[in-house]
């Protein structure tokens, strides 16, 4: 079996990888939550302008240990949404994700914005305490700034006999209507992602959850005081997370409030236009005589930029036979594909290896070339071929006489084969890493590989040789000297076993496979220079 | 870097516990206090329709003889309304006027007015005049009290033709 070595997380891999990697699919779980508490709310509620205070406020105090829960739970994982929702945006922003492949959604997100904040909203008026009372007029006065309304939209909250069940009626629908299309707009918002990520994992949902139910507890969300428009609310406990529009209203103009949140807007759907987000990327490209439309690829791809087309080849004797086609403006260029293709084979008999759909900046080809090169040039027993990649652990820090290091775009893009090549080679064993699956930059990299390793993805690696010759070890930026401890360790266990069969043949021969000129373990970079 | 196992739980503890930590405070506090604590607030609202610019006048024979059968109304009407204006006067020191222009692309529409005053809480002499005609220069309405408001009171001065002009609620 692959020694598949576990190194532990840090702190700072704490801070940097695990929560922050996951803010969109606790979206999606706080999303859920409040779905699931507000149907029981709905439920319940008494959503006349009479009732519904008291029956709040009933809930709240009599039923505290289910009705009170629920609501705390409601307003907490509101407020837990919008929370990770604007700090999944900041990190997209400053991870600069917005642009090329990611243009699609990152454009379909900015809506969500508005439709989470407009139901957000929505729901403190729907209490009727002061509180909402608050938000209403203040909403109100805010949208009667833009001439849309007939009759300004403030009258309905000029006195107590304005406000009428009839609007409160429309109030509910919009706070269930709005958060409907909040979930048809989260939907095209994944549609580029392939297998997003709608939950997270398992540890982090039930501690946020967890963290939620407690503060539920410890803090239980209660009602202002009944709504009396006769009077301006004292001083009021404010959810800063949703109506921090009104106090800043009330210090500027609607005015200003407008155009900053029209300018924020306008800024965010122009952003993925704007020069500087532009590339040039070196997208994947497709050979057709190499592509037996074996839809690998297709499924592989984390940005579902293939699209499998009829292949031009097609004949009577094989008619339904598909080519794959990468959709340029939505490849991220990160390889996966090159090492998903059966075409990628090292083995194959051909003076050139050309495979199916391949990296311009780093072929495999290259690849094939300088793993042969660098093999032959170490030194000992104990040869070790490392493959990682550019946004892990750096490979550069395990370089020596013995090991030689690759640095590939995405560890996703080394097709398993390359393994039990490198051990035909001479190679006494091979080290695998690259970024976390938490953290992998092109979110599905480390997983295929370690199925596709691990013999449970196509294309499988064969295991000819001794399984315990792999090891398999993620590791994120910062991690190398843990990655270091791991290669010293799968070192000593491999200088336990008999040497490979290539450097006992060339033993026997007389011939050594070093050259010492280019006996450098080095790392290699994205255009080519392995 | 940490690698007890212990400390790494504790680290993420921390986390979630921040995590509840930011939801609960900002989610009730600072407090806000919308209005100064001696304050009180007039809101000006209303939505009425200014008199028609033209007055109406009879058709001659003539005028209708031209007219499709169908539309031979005798009166004819301009659409147009005459904008409202509005003037407040708190303690004898106006604080506040406004001409509503009637809405609609044919100025056929009803004038909308919604203006917040912010004063001391107190007694006040409260003078408001409307005009909603588009001849003269005296107000077709007028109202004058004096008004005793506690703090945070909210109080409304509305419109209403059919219920006697300006109204204080
Ligand atoms: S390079 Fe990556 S994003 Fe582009 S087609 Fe291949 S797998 Fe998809
Ligand atoms: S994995 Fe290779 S052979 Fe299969 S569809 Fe993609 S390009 Fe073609």
């Amino acid at each position: 079996m692959a020694h598949t070595q576990k190194i532990p997380p840090a702190i700072p891999y704490l801070i940097r990888g695990y929560p922050w990697q996951h803010l969109g699919s606790l979206g999606f779980l706080f999303f859920w939550l409040i779905a699931v508490t507000g149907f029981y709310l709905f439920a319940v509620l008494d959503t006349s302008v009479e009732g519904v205070y008291s029956s709040i406020v009933w809930l709240t105090r009599e039923q505290w240990y289910l009705g009170g829960i629920i609501r705390s739970l409601h307003r907490y994982a509101a407020d837990a949404f919008i929370l990770v929702t604007l700090l999944h945006l900041t990190r997209e922003f400053l991870l600069g994700r917005y642009g090329g492949f990611r243009r699609f959604s990152w454009l379909t997100g900015v809506p969500l914005l508005w439709f989470a904040y407009i139901s957000g909203i929505g729901g403190f008026w729907l209490n009727w305490d002061q509180l909402g009372q608050f938000s209403a007029v203040a909403s109100a006065e805010w949208l009667d700034w833009l001439p849309i309304f007939a009759t300004p939209f403030t009258r309905n909250f000029l006195t107590a006999a304005a406000v009428s069940d009839r609007l409160f009626t429309l109030l509910v629908f919009v706070h269930i209507g709005v958060p409907l299309l909040l979930i048809f707009g989260l939907w095209f918002h994944v549609q580029r992602i392939n297998r997003a990520e709608v939950f997270p994992p398992r540890a982090l949902g039930i501690g946020a959850l967890a963290a939620l139910l407690t503060l539920a507890l410890a803090l239980p969300v209660v009602s202002q005081g009944k709504a009396d428009l006769a009077v301006v609310p004292g001083p009021l406990a404010l959810d800063w997370f949703y109506l921090f529009l009104h106090p800043l209203m009330y210090v500027s103009s609607p005015a200003s409030v407008w155009t900053l949140i029209a300018g924020i807007t306008l800024f965010l759907l122009l952003l993925p236009f704007l020069p500087s987000s532009r590339r040039v990327p070196s997208i994947a490209v497709v050979n057709p005589d190499n592509c037996n439309g074996c839809r690998r690829c297709f499924d592989d791809c984390p940005y579902a930029a293939i699209v499998m087309v009829p292949h031009p080849q097609a004949t009577i004797v094989k008619p339904g036979l598909q080519l794959a086609k990468v959709m340029p403006d939505l490849c991220a260029s990160c390889g996966i594909c090159a090492g998903s293709c059966p075409s990628s084979t090292p083995f194959r008999n051909v003076p050139a290896l050309v495979t199916g759909i391949d990296m311009p900046q780093l072929p495999v080809e290259a690849l094939r070339q300088a793993l042969k090169l660098r093999l032959a040039a170490l030194e000992g027993d104990t040869r070790i071929v490392v493959f990682g990649c550019d946004h892990g652990a750096s490979v550069e820090a395990l370089s020596g006489a013995d090991v030689a290091g690759f640095s590939l775009i995405c560890t996703g893009m080394l097709p398993p084969s390359f393994v039990d090549y490198a051990w035909r080679e001479g190679a006494a064993g091979v080290l695998v890493t690259g970024c976390r699956d938490s953290a992998c930059a092109f979110r599905l990299g480390s997983r295929w590989s370690e199925q596709r390793l691990l013999g449970l993805r196509e294309p499988r690696l064969r295991f000819n040789a001794a399984r315990e010759r792999l090891c398999i070890a993620w590791a994120d930026p910062g991690e190398e000297p843990e990655l270091l401890a791991t290669l010293t360790d799968f070192r000593r266990r491999l200088a336990t076993f008999a040497p490979p069969p290539v450097l006992q043949a060339n033993r026997l021969d007389g011939i050594s496979p070093n050259t010492p000129e280019t006996n450098a373990g080095t790392g290699g970079t994205a255009d080519g220079q392995i | 870097m940490v690698k007890s196992k212990p400390l790494a739980w504790l680290a993420q503890g921390l986390l979630y516990a921040l995590f509840a930590l930011i939801i609960g405070t900002f989610s009730s506090w600072p407090k806000y206090r919308h209005l100064a604590p001696e304050q009180a607030l007039i809101k000006l609202s209303f939505t009425h329709h200014g008199k028609r610019v033209e007055d109406c006048r009879q058709r001659t024979p003539e005028e209708l003889a031209k007219l499709p059968p169908n539309m031979r109304a005798p009166m004819q009407c301009q659409r147009e309304r005459s904008p409202v204006t509005v003037e407040v006067d708190l303690d004898g020191q106006r604080i506040y006027r406004h001409v509503a222009a009637p809405s609609g692309l044919s100025k056929d529409g009803a004038s909308t007015v919604y203006q917040r005053l912010e004063m001391l809480a107190g007694e006040h002499r409260l003078a408001v005049r409307l005009k909603d005609s588009a001849g003269g220069s005296d107000f077709d309405y007028r109202r004058e009290e004096t008004v005793t408001l506690k703090p945070g009171q909210v109080l409304v001065i509305d419109f209403n033709a059919e219920k006697g002009g300006i109204t204080l609620l």
